[in-house]
């Protein structure tokens, strides 16, 4: 397993980040920590919808998104905020999404994230077409993809990841292994060890990585980007992670499980382990950190002010957008719909 | 890539053309003016698909435009998306369309969805071919009409052409669509019927039935493979001077009613004929409908003809009892006139 921290965050070996990288880095994945803590107050306040929270694997996320480059596409499940969060979407978007209001699902040109994908392991396939349709049109583009331990075992992973290496697809395939499948453990999941050990099933890297260990993960994904960027195609990175909170708000995990297995992750927390080896660097301090809480609790507040000022969803918009053109039923419909309300 | 070229339109040239060669000249003209279009499934590169529809296709456009992928139909419909989601226009083909059920999940959850869900930011321009339908003796799971699914599910049109001529304008049209279209060819036309096709680009309008026939008697409604059919029954009843009207419903979704309801108020009686499972099948969106619009201009009760309820029959001798043919519909015709 690549590992560059330990669990205390005490660098265990030479890294190839930059100072400005590393700080912005940590920026990253505190912000990342702060809107997925700040999120399930807001739905405890009725502020925002059913979540599902990331808590413990914002490494594994923003590690994955910081190695793209704006053109990069990432492709995310429903748990990829932070991932979504770090490669350019706002937190009023995400904040409209996760209130399902119709103005959190159209992200903004230029922002290369689609829509969090419910059905499970769906997105691997399309993420594989998007990632070919850049090698058919010459253009360098990396397309990151997510998918959890429980999603490895749908057949869309095995025909994204048979695709990918047919077509020498420019797409990184990131495995949040997190241990949980809402509430069925990896080893009732596969009796196999490790998920990486799969890519050479498809001719491709596999790489197994300490997902609560940022330097690790962006290193990785790093590598992976650039392999997909100079066209020797697709890789497969199982970030070894923990699902510390509940599969989504609406979630009681004290009926499969206990706290202490979460417990012992607690201790692997990677916002902590960074947060010691950037102190140790000299590269952050408490009056750092007290100055970027503060700077995210105004993009908090001013993000909520934005989604609060969205305009009430009207019930004709359910039959918009379905067809470039309206069909004479959608037509009557929203017609219907007016008069109705 | 160059975006899509000025259409050019058709010329008065005409070729004598089975179905297969009219859906082959479409696709070519589609890939020749257009390099986005992309065509891609089991077995359309080198072999040029098992009914030969791409034939000299990837030898013409290059193995990065015409190309196999591995045998995996969600695969193929995940791929297709997220080519569509780049800025391609994709024309997939699905072996046989009782093969389409593995890639259901991406069909139901994404192809139909994607432009709502995202408010009109993505949009999914793609087509998907599937040979339908019976009458060929083709072994099990070849001969399935999942037509009726897919037109339950919102968001996708299904356009199923009835002869060459329509097959290769209602293609070209549905390739041009911004939305995504299921387009199933009905394997027993594919060379049992030759008419003259017009060479280069021309396009049909998605979501327009058209009256094949024109009568006064009966209405006839079918699409695809019942087309001929019920073309057939017209026929025999004009020598007993009944003149039946037979309509081609071509696009099932979105559904033209406006064409079906005029015919219905001038014939007052109707017939359906369509080769899926008669309960649930999408002829019974056509009846509801007739009784919504035109319960009052119904002279008879309507009548359905379609296939028994049981799975399509693998036991090949008796395959003719299962799909409707011109001694069930003309009994049908018989029922509404004495009504």
């Amino acid at each position: 397993m690549i590992q560059f921290l330990s669990d205390d965050g005490v660098l265990l070996k030479a890294h190839g980040f930059s100072e400005d990288a590393l700080v912005s880095g940590y920026e990253a994945l505190v912000r990342a920590r702060f809107f997925d803590e700040r999120a399930v107050v807001l739905h405890r306040q009725g502020r925002l919808g059913v979540y599902p929270p990331y808590f413990g694997q914002e490494a594994s996320q923003v590690g994955m998104a910081l190695a793209l480059a704006q053109q990069d596409w990432l492709v995310p499940s429903y748990r990829e905020t932070a991932a979504a969060l770090t490669h350019g979407l706002s937190m009023a978007q995400i904040i409209l999404y996760w209130r399902s209001h119709p103005a959190g699902w159209r992200f903004p040109e230029g922002v290369n994230v689609l829509p969090f994908y419910i059905p499970i392991a769906t997105q691997l396939p399309q993420a594989v077409g998007i990632a070919h349709a850049g090698s058919l049109q010459g253009v360098k583009r990396v397309v990151a993809t997510f998918v959890g331990d429980g999603g490895s075992s749908e057949g869309d992973f095995h025909e994204a990841l048979n695709f990918a290496s047919v077509f020498c697809a420019p797409v990184v395939f990131m495995v949040q292994n997190n241990g949980w499948a809402i509430s069925v453990p990896t080893s009732a999941q596969m009796k196999h060890q490790r998920i990486a050990d799969r890519a050479s099933g498809y001719g491709m890297p596999g790489v197994l990585v300490d997902g609560n260990d940022l330097l690790a993960v962006w290193h990785v994904a790093n590598e992976a980007a650039e392999r997909a960027r100079a066209g020797d195609g697709p890789t497969l990175i199982e970030a070894l992670t923990y699902r510390v909170a509940p599969h989504t708000t609406s979630d009681d995990p004290s009926r499969y499980r206990t706290d202490e297995a979460s417990d012992a992750w607690v201790k692997k927390d990677p916002v902590t382990r960074m947060r010691a080896f950037m102190q140790h660097e000299g590269l952050w301090d408490d009056s750092k950190e007290q100055a970027l809480q503060q700077n995210l609790k105004a993009e908090l507040d001013a993000a909520l002010k934005d989604a609060d000022a969205a305009a009430d969803v009207m019930p004709w918009e359910i039959v918009e957008h379905v067809f470039e053109q309206m069909s004479p039923e959608q037509q009557r419909a929203w017609e219907a719909l007016h008069e109705q309300s | 890539m160059s975006s899509l070229k000025e259409v050019t339109l058709g010329t008065n040239d005409t070729a004598s053309l089975t179905m297969v060669q009219a859906i082959n000249d479409a696709l070519d003209t589609a890939l020749t003016q257009d390099e986005r279009v992309l065509l891609f499934g089991e077995d359309v590169g080198a072999m040029g698909g098992v009914f030969r529809v791409s034939d000299g296709l990837q030898g013409k456009h290059g193995a990065s435009r015409v190309f196999d992928t591995p045998l995996a139909e969600a695969g193929i419909m995940g791929f297709a998306i997220g080519l569509a989601l780049a800025g391609l226009r994709p024309v997939a083909e699905i072996q046989f369309a009782g093969f389409l059920y593995p890639a259901l999940d991406q069909i139901l959850s994404h192809v139909g969805r994607y432009r709502h869900r995202t408010r009109g930011r993505y949009t999914l321009p793609l087509v998907v071919r599937a040979p339908y339908g019976g009458g060929v003796h083709t072994p099990e799971q070849h001969a399935d009409s999942p037509e009726g699914i897919l037109a339950q599910v919102p968001g996708i049109k299904v356009v199923i052409p009835s002869n060459p001529d329509r097959a290769k304008g209602l293609l070209l049209a549905a390739i041009n669509d911004p939305d995504p279209v299921f387009f199933f060819e009905a394997i027993k036309l594919y060379r049992s019927v030759k008419m003259p096709v017009q060479s280069g680009d021309y396009r049909y309008e998605l979501g327009k039935a058209r009256v094949v026939r024109a009568g006064d008697a009966a209405t006839l409604i079918a699409y695809g493979g019942m087309v001929e059919v019920c073309e057939k029954v017209a026929t025999v009843a004009a020598k007993d001077g009944v003149a039946l009207e037979v309509i081609d419903v071509e696009t099932l979704s979105p559904l033209d009613m406006d064409t079906i309801l005029a015919s219905v108020e001038k014939t007052g009686r109707v017939v359906i004929v369509y080769e899926a499972r008669q309960a649930g099948g999408f002829g019974a969106e056509i009846a509801a409908r007739i009784a919504d619009e035109g319960l009052l201009y119904l002279l008879a009760p309507v009548v359905r003809v379609a296939g028994w309820d049981a799975p399509y029959p693998p036991f090949s001798s008796v395959e003719h009892f299962y799909r409707p043919d011109a001694r069930r519909v003309l009994a049908a015709v018989r029922k509404v006139l004495t009504f």
